[in-house]
C-alpha cells in the first residue's frame, strides 16, 4: 500500500471475506445436506447446521450407492482414481521422453515432430468426440481403463512444459556428463530427472485434477455401470423425477467427488500454482 | 532456441518420441481427419452405407434455426461468464494484493474451487437454487419471482452463468494476482506522488498495465465456456428447457448421440475446430504485441 488508509484496508478485508463466503456457500450446503435424511431435504426446510445422519449417509453411499446408482460410490471413486492417476502418470511419461528427444538430440524431422505434437494444443477432445469414440470402439477399448486414459493424454501441454524447462538447463551439464563418460540414459537418469522433479510434481497435480474431473469422455465410453466414474455417477442420481431423487445420497456423492482434487489443491498449493501458470504459457 | 550441445544418434530419439507420436496420431489426427471426412458424408438410417454429399451437411446446418439459436446462446453464455468471472476475480485480486495480514490464507480460500469438476459445480448450484427444495430459491420466491430454472429459459441460463462463473473465478484470481504483483511498486508510488487517488491509480495505471493478463484470460475464458462447461450444462439443464440452453458444443453431443446425425454432428465439430484455431491464433498473435504498455 502506498498510503496508510485504515478504511481502505477494512474494505479490502470485507470484500475478501464476502468473496470467500460466496465461494464457500454452495459447498457448505452440500456438506450440510450430506448429514440429513431425504425427507428433511425434500420439504425445503433444511437447517443450516449439521444433522445426525452423516455416518448413515456416507456408509450407504460408499458401500451401496443409493436407489439410482447401479454401483457403490466407493467403486466409482476407485475408477476415478485409476483414470486420474493413469492420465497424470501416462502424460508425464510420454511427454518427458519426447521432450528429451526434441531438446537433446538432432534427428531427421525433429522440427516436424515437434509441430505435429504442438498442434494438438489447439483442439480439446470435445470437438472430435464421435470419431474418437469410434476408433476406441474399433480397438475394443470401450469400458476399459486404457480407453478412458489414452485419448486424453494425446496432448502437447506436458511436452511443451518439459521442453521449456530443459531449455533453461545449462548446456555445461550435458558437456560435463559427456566428459565423465555418461551416455544418453545416464545423463537422463542422473542429471535431468533429479532436476525435473518439481516440474514433474507440478504437472502431476494439474493432470490429476484434469483427469479426476473428466465428464464427457467417460460418459460416452462407459456402458457398464462397474466402469463409471464418480463425476458421471452423480448425474445418474439426480436425473430421475424430482420426488424420487435421494438428495442426501447425491450430495454425499458430490462431497466425496470434490474431496480428492480439492485436497490436492490445498495441500500442494505451491506446486498447483506453478503447474497452472506454466502449462498455460 | 537451440541447445549448443547434443547427444549423437538417431534411433534412440526416434524411440523416445515414438509413444507420444503413436498416441497423438491414433487418438488425435486420425479422429480429427475422420471428423472432417465425415462432415462431407451422409449415412443412411442404419449406418450401413454412406455417400459423399459435399457441403450439404454444412448447408443444412445453416438452414436450421436451432443452429443459429445455439450460436446466440453460446455467445450470450460466454460473454456473461467471461465478464462476471473476470470482474469478480479482478476485484478480489486487487484487494488481496494490498499486503494484508493472512494474504496466503485468503489465496488458499479463494483458489480451491478450481479443483471442483464442472458437473459437480452444476449440481451444487442446482441444489442451492432448486425450485422446490433449494435454500436460496425461497427468498427469490418471497419477493414474488416465480423461480423455476427447469421451465423458464432465462432462469436456467442465470443458473448456468452463476455456476460457470463460480467455477472460473479462482483461475482468473490466480492470474490477476500474479499480474498485479508483477507491476513495479515504483510506478504506483509515482502516481500517488502526482496526487492520484486509489481509484484513479487503478484505472489509469494498474488496469492498463494489467491488459496483457486480461486479454490472455479473456481468450482462455471463452475457450473454457465453449468446452469445459459441457458438464455444467448436462448436469443442470441438459440443454433445456426446450433446447434454450443448448450451446454449440452441447449440440455436437446431442445431435450425434441422441439424434444419430453423425454427418451433421461432424460438420459442427469442424466449425468448432475452426473457431478454436482462430481464437488460439488471435491469442498467439496479439497477446504479446498489441496489448502493450
Amino acid at each position: 500500500m502506498v498510503e496508510n488508509r485504515p478504511f481502505a484496508q477494512f474494505m479490502a478485508y470485507l470484500t475478501l471475506a464476502i468473496g470467500i463466503l460466496v465461494v464457500a456457500f454452495p459447498v457448505y450446503l452440500a456438506v450440510m445436506a450430506s448429514t440429513f435424511d431425504t425427507a428433511t431435504i425434500i420439504n425445503g426446510n433444511m437447517p443450516l447446521v449439521p444433522g445426525d445422519q452423516a455416518a448413515e449417509n456416507y456408509n450407504r453411499t460408499l458401500l451401496y450407492g443409493g436407489m439410482h446408482a447401479r454401483q457403490p460410490v466407493g467403486g466409482m471413486m476407485f475408477n476415478s482414481m485409476i483414470m486420474a492417476l493413469g492420465i497424470a502418470i501416462g502424460k508425464i511419461l510420454i511427454s518427458i521422453l519426447s521432450a528429451y528427444a526434441v531438446v537433446y538430440f538432432k534427428f531427421p524431422f525433429r522440427k516436424t515432430a515437434f509441430w505435429v505434437i504442438f498442434i494438438t494444443l489447439m483442439l480439446p477432445v470435445e470437438v472430435r468426440i464421435y470419431p474418437t469414440y469410434k476408433i476406441v470402439a474399433d480397438l475394443g477399448l470401450l469400458d476399459t481403463y486404457t480407453g478412458l486414459v489414452m485419448p486424453l493424454i494425446a496432448s502437447a501441454t506436458g511436452t511443451l512444459l518439459f521442453r521449456q524447462f530443459f531449455m533453461t538447463i545449462p548446456d555445461e551439464l550435458l558437456e560435463a556428463s559427456k566428459i565423465d563418460g555418461a551416455g544418453a540414459f545416464r545423463f537422463f537418469k542422473d542429471t535431468l530427472l533429479p532436476l525435473s522433479m518439481t516440474t514433474i510434481a507440478a504437472l502431476f497435480v494439474i493432470q490429476f485434477i484434469y483427469g479426476w474431473n473428466q465428464y464427457l469422455w467417460p460418459l460416452l465410453i462407459t456402458t457398464k455401470s462397474s466402469m463409471q466414474t464418480i463425476v458421471i455417477g452423480i448425474k445418474m442420481m439426480i436425473t430421475t423425477t424430482d420426488a424420487l431423487t435421494e438428495w442426501n445420497v447425491a450430495m454425499t456423492t458430490a462431497v466425496l467427488a470434490m474431496l480428492p482434487p480439492v485436497l490436492v489443491v490445498i495441500l500442494m498449493q505451491r506446486l498447483f500454482v506453478k503447474g497452472l501458470v506454466e502449462t498455460e504459457k | 532456441m537451440e541447445k549448443r550441445a547434443h547427444i549423437s544418434g538417431w534411433t534412440l530419439p526416434l524411440l523416445l518420441i515414438l509413444p507420444q507420436m503413436a498416441i497423438t496420431v491414433i487418438f488425435f489426427y486420425w479422429p480429427a481427419s475422420q471428423a472432417i471426412w465425415q462432415s462431407f458424408l451422409r449415412e443412411d438410417a442404419f449406418g450401413l452405407a454412406s455417400e459423399f454429399v459435399g457441403f450439404e451437411n454444412y448447408a443444412s446446418l445453416f438452414e436450421q434455426p436451432e443452429y443459429y439459436r445455439a450460436m446466440v446462446t453460446t455467445a450470450i453464455f460466454s460473454s456473461l461468464v467471461a465478464f462476471f468471472s473476470l470482474a469478480c476475480a479482478l476485484l478480489l485480486a486487487s484487494q488481496a494484493d494490498k499486503n494484508l495480514r493472512g494474504g496466503q490464507a485468503f489465496k488458499t480460500l479463494l483458489v480451491w474451487p478450481y479443483a471442483v469438476a464442472p458437473a459437480i459445480a452444476g449440481v451444487l448450484w442446482l441444489f442451492m437454487f432448486h425450485p422446490t427444495l433449494g435454500t436460496l430459491s425461497k427468498p427469490i420466491k418471497a419477493v414474488g419471482i416465480d423461480w423455476n430454472p427447469m421451465l423458464n429459459a432465462n432462469h436456467a441460463m442465470t443458473l448456468l452463468v452463476l455456476s460457470a462463473t463460480w467455477k472460473q473465478i479462482s483461475y482468473n484470481f490466480l492470474f490477476f494476482l500474479a499480474g498485479l504483483q508483477a507491476i513495479p511498486k515504483s510506478v504506483i508510488e509515482a502516481a500517488a506522488i502526482d496526487g492520484a487517488g486509489p481509484l484513479r491509480r487503478f484505472w489509469t495505471v494498474i488496469f492498463p498495465l494489467l491488459s496483457p493478463t486480461t486479454f490472455f484470460l479473456l481468450v482462455v475464458n471463452i475457450v473454457y465456456v465453449f468446452f469445459d462447461t459441457f458438464g455444467i450444462i448436462d448436469a443442470v439443464t441438459g440443454g433445456g428447457p426446450a433446447g434454450q440452453t443448448t450451446t454449440l458444443v452441447y449440440k455436437v453431443y446431442a445431435d450425434g448421440r441422441l439424434g444419430g446425425d453423425l454427418g451433421g454432428s461432424a460438420a459442427q465439430s469442424v466449425i468448432l475446430m475452426i473457431i478454436v484455431i482462430a481464437l488460439t491464433a488471435i491469442q498467439f498473435r496479439y497477446v504479446e504485441r498489441k496489448v502493450q504498455y
